[in-house]
């Protein structure tokens, strides 16, 4: 029972608000400004042991105002878009903006950067879902994960359903817009031994329902995750190659693309300060963001301040070709914007792979690591040290599981001791990889 | 201090009465939400304005004003939730978010609301605006004088930046069983962080506080230069770390902040939810031994202005000091009004929600372990060859399996009984409920953390507070780099 959202006049509607805003930010005395405005709307229906556990119908928006009184800048922002709200919020980010300080980086991006190349990328799929067939779809997906022998109890599945709308525009006279739409299916289990409980999971997530896995693998996926956990025993404690699976390998982008972003740099809170240029991984590895794919999870033709976004080489044969930078961040660095404000778009890797068999031959002895727990990752040095359970591997074959140890090394080195990427891409997030081989870590366990 | 109905009066007029709403009113989309089948209803007003101002390069570089609220009403049915909200408080929105969350059931029997009982709760802190009580000119004045002595403190800090931010929330809720409950939370937070640079090597530092309580308590605490120096100092002491073990060995927690263990390795296991489903390491273990014997653990609310502390929680509950763990037996869960009544316990006031957007569940306050007698000085004495972790950048943990993880970001090596050099950050990961039993020596120097944790779980983040003496564990995994 969603309640109906038409995209097109809601996008019509945060036009004119954001429109609304900027008039009278620049009549109240602004010198430039910019609103980001969106609405959003989805549907999540959570099952657990074969009933309806919850129904939650969200409708989010706002609209944030962010301005500028010669090289002062001040934001203010409300979940509410009414007039009232609007000029609420202009007066009140015009009055900090008297405090805070000139700072010559400030400013948006050069009027000449705007995107003027606005191509539709086909990320709005709306979902014509109603309670009664969410609730359809997850209880297909616990059934099929529940009926796996060994399974002891269901921690539940959930379908989310979404879509929304997105402005930005500034007073360059940039009016972008963007609808979007994300559905997800996701199943979580629990197997039991003499030794105690695991709990497991698997989604899908896609911008076309059409493109999600159906229910009943999502289910069996997660049940297979789940028990192959049961069992587990502590790996030995010494130096060992590891194995990361695809959805840890794409955290490990993650920390690197941190590492390369503006913000860090110009802070010199990056283990990547002053290394453009320089090699950080093998040469046969290449990294990329492709902004204007179709249809993929991160796609948009401007960036989070109206700049045209475009197709950056970030790692070029194994060495650092460009940072990613906002206008702020380049400002502050002395360079020019990569399109990047507010972060990358579809990264995609160009390497060699291999088959995650291959890739266990290769490493002999060591361990592959599924699960990965806590913060202990160090941007400013990139000294690394996390929690881990995963398989122990001998002679290229999974032995048993492991859990309760930690992986610890620098970024920089595990980076340069990239061995060999998998074939087993994961596709269900912004960055595309396979597994990661790195040559060597010290795993602390038993 | 009692509840005043003047708290009741003053959400009202900031909540309802701008939508043309009164407190009477408000039975009417109590009554839908509370549809056929439908056995507990409640409506959830929330207003919050917060301030947030950063300083970088020895200037305020950014300042954010935010203005949020709306109304979120959930109706339950045995296990069943059904939940929506609205960021418009007025008769139709209510009517409007009250069909869709009965919907969640279409038939059975239905029932009356309570009576209204107003929910008379002690307060835990003082009912004000934090963000009124400094000029614009005094937030920008203390945000430079943390620069200054950051700065002035050593000459190898390259990077200031701090932040002081605020929150002023105004909640009312209104519930099928008669709760009738407003609360008028501050919450403010100054932070530093510092960059230090020396012989070609590059470290963080990072500390900061605050509380339930107006930015002008940040001011007369000092804030600004306390946490200034004490990031210097971190950054200083993590330029001299060497690389941590890697191995199993004793771990020696200091007082305060280190207590974020209780947290992840007890906290979470603890809650209601996860018990109520039989899916914490700790389901079924009511009344036995789930920590060494002088362990006593609580989720305590009812600390004086604490980050965590609650006068009445997200469905109406006064806070509460819950025992947990008492010398060692598990005693309590932290429970919500669903899990509770499931479980046929009584609500613990930990029932906690992000925002009107989010449904409410059992969360922790502020989680304390309770003084022990010995000297820490004794305790780190005891240590032949172990790991001194005094800070730490933040947990998480599996319930089910009950492994923890935590990240140092200060810590030392402890060698003949001696605390010598510093540590790189090292992760630290264990069992929660081995963990505890392996508790072999407790401090006499109870102490709360400063007052920045943020917890989260399902997506929705929430304050809290942690506290503990200096602990030491006979055994934990240290996940450093030298095997």
């Amino acid at each position: 029972m969603a309640q109906a959202f038409d995209a097109a006049a809601q996008q019509q509607e945060l036009v004119a608000r954001a429109e609304e805003a900027l008039t009278l930010a620049k009549k109240l005395g602004a010198d430039q400004a910019e609103v980001g405005a969106s609405v959003d709307q989805g549907l999540s229906v959570s099952v657990r042991q074969g009933e309806v556990e919850t129904v939650e119908l969200s409708r989010d928006q706002g609209i944030a105002v962010t301005l500028y009184v010669g090289s002062r800048k001040g934001s203010a922002s409300s979940s509410d878009a009414s007039s009232a709200s609007i000029k609420a919020a202009v007066e009140k980010a015009l009055s900090i903006a008297r405090y805070t300080g000139e700072d010559p980086a400030a400013g948006l991006a050069e009027a000449s950067l705007m995107a003027t190349h606005l191509p539709d990328l086909d990320v709005h799929h709306p979902w014509a879902l109603d309670t009664e067939r969410a609730t359809e779809l997850a209880l297909a997906c616990e059934r099929a994960g529940s009926e796996v022998a060994g399974i002891h109890q269901s921690e539940g599945a959930s379908l989310s359903s979404g879509e929304g709308v997105r402005v930005y525009a500034n007073s360059h006279g940039f009016v972008g817009t963007q609808k979007g739409s994300s559905h997800s299916l996701s199943c979580m289990l629990i197997a039991q031994d003499e030794h105690g409980m695991q709990r497991d999971y698997d989604y899908t997530s896609a911008r076309d329902p059409r493109a999600l896995r159906d229910p009943q693998s999502v289910g069996r996926e997660a049940a297979r995750r789940t028990l192959r956990r049961l069992g587990a025993k502590r790996p030995p404690t010494g130096t060992f190659p590891v194995l990361f699976d695809p959805s840890l390998a794409s955290g490990l982008v993650g920390h690197l693309m941190g590492a390369l972003a503006g913000g860090a740099l110009y802070r010199e809170a990056s283990f990547l300060c002053d290394k453009l240029g320089e090699p950080l991984f093998p040469e046969w590895f290449s990294l990329e963001e492709r902004p204007l794919e179709v249809g993929a999870m991160a796609s948009s033709p401007f960036d989070g301040e109206g700049v045209q976004t475009r197709h950056n080489r970030f790692i070029e044969d194994g060495r650092i070709a460009s940072y990613m930078l906002s206008s702020y961040s380049a400002r502050r660095l002395g360079m020019t914007t990569t399109g990047n404000a507010g972060g990358a778009r579809n990264i995609r890797l160009e390497a060699p792979q291999e088959s995650l068999e291959a890739l266990l031959s290769r490493m002999g002895r060591g361990v592959l690591v599924t699960e990965l727990m806590g913060q202990g990752v160090n941007s400013v040095t990139g000294d690394y040290s996390r929690g881990a359970a995963g398989f122990w591997v001998e002679n290229g074959q999974i032995q048993y599981p492991v859990e309760e140890f930690t992986i610890a090394g620098n970024l920089m080195t595990m980076f340069k001791g990239l061995q060999a990427l998998g074939d087993d891409i994961d596709t269900r997030g912004s960055i595309y990889t396979g597994s990661w081989l790195v040559d060597a870590m010290t795993v602390a366990g038993d | 201090m009692t509840a005043h109905t003047s708290d009741l009066d003053f959400a009202a007029s900031i909540l309802l009465t701008p939508g043309g709403l009164d407190l009477q009113s408000l039975d009417t989309g109590l009554d839908v939400a509370l549809g056929a089948g439908i056995d507990y209803a409640d409506l959830y007003f929330q207003r919050t304005w917060q301030e947030g101002w950063v300083l970088e390069d020895g200037r305020v570089k950014e300042a954010s004003y935010n203005i949020d609220g709306g109304v979120g009403v959930r109706s339950l049915a045995g296990e069943k939730t059904g939940f929506a909200y609205s960021n418009q408080i007025n008769e139709s929105a209510l009517l409007d978010t009250g069909r869709t969350a009965a919907g969640i059931v279409r038939s059975g029997q239905k029932r009356a609301g309570q009576p209204v009982a107003i929910t008379h709760a002690e307060h835990f802190y003082a009912g004000i605006d934090p963000l009124a009580g400094l000029s614009a000119e005094e937030k920008v004045a203390m945000l430079m004088e943390a620069d200054r002595v950051a700065r002035a403190a050593d000459p190898s800090v390259s990077q200031v930046s701090a932040s002081l931010s605020g929150t002023y929330e105004v909640v009312l809720v209104r519930a099928s069983d008669g709760t009738l409950a407003a609360d008028i939370r501050p919450l403010v937070r100054f932070n530093v962080s510092v960059i230090a640079a020396k012989n070609g090597r590059r470290e963080r530092g990072g500390a900061g506080g605050g509380g339930r309580y107006s930015m002008a308590t940040l001011k007369e605490q000092g804030a600004p230069a306390i946490y200034a120096k004490e990031a210097v100092r971190q950054a200083l002491v993590n330029l001299e770390a060497i690389d941590a073990p890697a191995g199993q060995m004793p771990v020696v927690l200091g007082a305060g902040w280190p207590g974020i263990l209780l947290h992840e390795a007890v906290g979470h296991g603890l809650e209601g939810d996860f018990n109520r489903k039989g899916s914490s390491a700790f389901s079924g273990r009511m009344g036995e031994r789930v920590a060494a014997k002088g362990v006593t653990v609580v989720d305590d609310a009812t600390i004086m202005d604490g980050r965590g502390s609650l006068s009445v929680d997200d469905e109406g509950t006064p806070g509460q000091n819950t025992p947990l763990i008492e010398d060692g037996i598990l005693t309590g869960y932290m429970q919500d009004k669903l899990n509770a009544r499931l479980m046929g316990m009584a609500p613990t006031g930990n029932a906690r929600r992000e925002s009107f957007a989010h449904l409410p569940m059992p969360r922790m306050t502020n989680t304390v372990m309770l003084a022990g007698q010995d000297d820490p000085e004794e305790i780190i004495k005891s240590v032949n060859r172990g790991i001194y972790a005094v800070s730490f950048g933040g947990g998480q943990v599996d319930i089910t399996s009950g492994k923890f993880v935590f990240s140092a970001s200060e810590a030392y090596m402890i060698e003949d009984g001696k605390v010598t050099a510093p540590v790189k950050g090292a992760t630290l990961i264990g069992n929660g409920p081995e963990a505890m039993g392996r508790v072999s020596m407790i401090g006499h120097d109870m102490a709360m953390d400063t007052g920045v944790g943020v917890c989260g779980k399902e997506g929705q983040g929430v304050p809290v507070g942690v506290g503990q003496p200096t602990l030491k564990l006979d055994e934990l995994t240290v996940g450093g780099t030298q095997s």
